[in-house]
């Protein structure tokens, strides 16, 4: 017997009321679009939950597959099975099976189709007793088991499912809008993309490259950053923008104290440009408070001058460690730490100013005309597409004769 | 030719030749270097890495790529004692194992670790049980092979890994070296710590292979240098041999099912056949591997009947080949309680896809005559 099934419960999103249908149908496409490459699966709908019927796919991968969905609470393996006596015993015992490792199980059995003739109370020893007879040191613990193996016999048929397996929460990607995240090689921009994600917001990125300062393989790391995100969502579009001229024209004109605030002032600018162009009605950072020198309240304080767009910081409240914990959980941070250099680094004032101000920061630039620089950098930015199981690489069709 | 000695090597793919050709002469460059020239050259082994943990379904950054079999099982054997021995210093393997394994254990023996090697039945294989009475509180590593070189016999790897789920101290490496595209095994859900693999026994190439290493596992690496490979294997990375490797990984899983079943029925005509001639002796399992049957002939040397059948042109060979050039017993053939005759006389047999069913039943009578030929001498 194997299971057929894996059952799915919605915890926060059970409660949104009137738009409760709305995001029922988002989750539903959003499974949909993540096991496009399980053909055989499909999606069943009922009263607050979903099936994922497997249909011959191998029901762990599919599971792994699905604990990345945001929207889902929780998920078990099922199968559904005759309202027979043996095979509610098998079904049960394969429940059991499932849970590697657990010692005390526990059996819920409900009824609802009266016309089976075992009452609920004689369903519970009679499963309980089949797996105690072939397992060796297991015991029943209706109090704090390790598994608790549900049964439910209804008209259709019988439901037994295994152990709970944690579901990604959140609410599902595309359901609260779409924001523009900033993206650099680093450790917490694609962290504060996920968080952002998270709470059902689709992402489009910006990533500013400044070639030959920073090379293709910093642009490869943000493509690979993204495709990791996309995981979450279906695609993400990386805005590329080509930033060697403006940087080039801080470093030249602008004191090396304020080069750093200035820099992200116009990115900023260009980003809201973008956001604007592409509907996006926010702007998401990795920025932390207190982590690095242009990280304090001052620089947000200044930064966020030039732009009355929302700024969603996910991290402000983060400790690095706990950054640093997603990240790995979520298999970007081996992306991260490869050794490149992003346009931050290379800039790099040797002491930026950690308490800039905004007058001081507008006198500077109200000296230099940069208008023309971001003109170009917009006119000149081009878009990635990235997608879970496409491969984003520029010729990596190539590699396809040799693998 | 009829070449029956697969387990030693196989013969190459023509288009696993083709592109370690190809990758040796466009990417040359290092992946380490910074320029683009290296970068594309990195990103070939990226995919490459992607490819072979799909296949393998592991995560990519535990697909750590060596130089075949030997180097993966030392460097888990001893990667393992080293890095935890402040732990513990009580090994566990069994007593049928590959050199490349054996030999890694005697080692750290003599550095003053206490290795126990577990005995093995009739038929080669190990009792789950025990390797359970075996494990003491400093036991940090238990090493079963999946399939027996000499005799084929497929160890009750999954049984053994959900028991050291208990023992999460415990680390369990896997000789996989021969199971690879013949029997089932899931690294992850067998709990398989460590589990090592090898190109040319899949008609890869030399020089080429993988360990396994999943993300808990940390180990002394047995060569230090620059940071390729996780830090745990410095050393230019053999993108040529690595493409070839992960090439032969996909080609073997194509149709895998019918190569298995190509296998097993060339293994049964060639069982049937030996079987119903009286001088003949199976060592190996009915229930083993499918391209391994190793065979006694009492009384016949074994090298003498191979050169015989090499003028032939049928190649197999006696034990294995990493082990031929010492004299006489099998180890593992002793250590499966069989008397001192067929410990002498064994003969092996492997089998792979490439092979025919002609070419079986040839064998056959050839090995009929050359054994008729011999009589006089040696029957």
């Amino acid at each position: 017997m194997k299971f057929d099934r894996i059952m799915i419960r919605y915890g926060e999103m059970a409660l949104k009321g009137k738009n409760r249908r709305a995001f029922e149908q988002k989750l539903q496409s959003n499974i949909a679009i993540k096991l496009k490459k399980y053909s055989n699966t499909t999606i069943q709908k009922t009263q607050g939950r979903m099936y994922v019927l497997l249909n011959g796919e191998d029901p762990h991968q599919v599971m792994k597959e699905c604990q990345e969905i945001f929207g889902i609470h929780s998920l078990s393996f099922a199968v559904k099975i005759e309202k027979d006596e043996e095979e509610m015993k098998g079904a049960a015992l394969l429940a059991f099976q499932d849970a590697k490792g657990a010692r005390t199980f526990k059996i819920s059995s409900k009824r609802t189709d009266k016309t089976f003739p075992i009452p609920s109370q004689e369903m519970n020893p009679l499963l309980g007793g089949h797996i105690l007879r072939h397992t060796e040191g297991v015991t029943v613990d209706v109090h704090n088991p390790d598994v608790e193996i549900k049964v439910e016999v209804r008209h259709e048929g019988c439901y037994v499912t295994a152990q709970d397996y944690p579901g990604a929460g959140g609410l599902p990607v595309g359901t609260t809008g779409k924001s523009l995240l900033m993206l650099s090689g680093g450790i917490d921009s694609p962290v504060a993309g996920y968080l952002t994600m998270k709470r059902g917001v689709e992402i489009e990125a910006i990533h500013f490259h400044s070639p030959p300062y920073t090379s293709e393989r910093a642009k490869q790391k943000v493509i690979d950053l993204a495709q990791e995100l996309s995981k979450f969502g279906s695609k993400v579009k990386i805005h590329v923008i080509p930033f060697t001229g403006v940087q080039q024209t801080i470093h030249r004109e602008m004191p090396e104290g304020y080069s750093m605030t200035i820099m992200r002032r116009m990115m900023m600018r260009i980003s809201e440009r973008i956001a604007e162009r592409n509907g996006l009605l926010s702007i998401t950072t990795g920025e932390s408070l207190g982590q690095v020198a242009s990280q304090t309240m001052e620089s947000m304080n200044t930064i966020n001058e030039v732009t009355n767009y929302p700024i969603i910081r996910p991290l402000v409240s983060m400790d690095k460690i706990e950054i640093i914990d997603i990240s790995r959980t979520i298999g970007t941070y081996d992306i991260s730490i490869r050794p490149f250099e992003d346009c931050c680094t290379v800039f790099v004032p040797k002491s930026p100013k950690t308490k800039p101000t905004r007058e001081k920061a507008n006198y500077y630039e109200s000296n230099v005309d940069f208008n023309g620089d971001i003109e170009k950098a917009l006119q000149e930015s081009y878009i990635i597409e990235v997608s879970p199981d496409e491969h984003t690489g520029q010729e990596e069709d190539d590699f396809d004769d040799l693998l | 030719m009829i070449y029956l000695d697969n387990s030693a090597t196989t013969h190459p793919h023509p288009e696993v030749l083709n592109s370690f050709q190809k990758v040796a002469d466009q990417y040359y460059a290092n992946p380490s270097s910074v320029h683009s020239f290296g970068s594309e050259a990195e990103r070939l082994l990226d995919r490459s890495r992607k490819q072979a943990a799909q296949i393998l379904n592991v995560a990519p950054q535990e697909v750590i790529f060596t130089s075949g079999g030997t180097e993966g099982n030392n460097m888990a054997v001893k990667g393992i004692a080293l890095q935890h021995q402040s732990r513990g210093k009580h090994l566990i393997t069994t007593q049928i194992e590959h050199p490349s394994v054996m030999e890694a254990f005697r080692a750290l023996e003599t550095l003053g670790f206490d290795v126990t090697y577990i005995n093995v039945d009739r038929n080669g294989k190990v009792n789950p049980d025990d390797i359970k009475n075996a494990i003491r509180p400093d036991t940090i590593l238990v090493s079963v092979m999946s399939v027996n070189n000499e005799v084929g016999t497929i160890q009750p790897v999954r049984q053994i890994g959900q028991f050291l789920r208990s023992y999460p101290k415990v680390f369990f490496h896997v000789d996989h070296v021969q199971g690879l595209g013949k029997v089932d095994l899931s690294i992850k859900e067998w709990g398989i710590d460590l589990c090592t693999l090898s190109g040319h026994k899949i008609h890869g190439l030399k020089g080429t292979g993988a360990l396994i290493k999943q993300p808990h596992v940390t180990l002394f690496p047995l060569l230090h240098g620059g940071s390729q490979e996780s830090e745990v294997r410095a050393g230019t990375e053999n993108l040529p041999g690595t493409v070839a490797f992960v090439k032969a990984l996909r080609l073997l899983n194509e149709n895998l099912e019918q190569k298995v079943a190509h296998l097993a029925e060339m293994r049964q005509v060639l069982w049937k056949g030996l079987e119903e001639r009286a001088s003949y002796m199976i060592n190996s399992p009915e229930d083993g591997a499918p391209h391994i049957l190793n065979f006694s002939i009492p009384k016949y040397k074994p090298e003498v009947v191979i050169h015989a059948l090499g003028e032939e042109g049928i190649f197999i060979s006696t034990k294995s080949a990493c082990s031929s050039k010492q004299p006489d017993v099998s180890a593992v053939l002793k250590a499966c309680h069989l008397d001192y005759e067929r410990t002498t006389s064994a003969l092996r047999v492997s089998l792979s896809t490439l092979n025919e069913m002609d070419e079986i039943h040839t064998f056959l009578r050839k090995l009929d005559q050359t054994v008729e030929n011999l009589k006089a001498t040696m029957g």
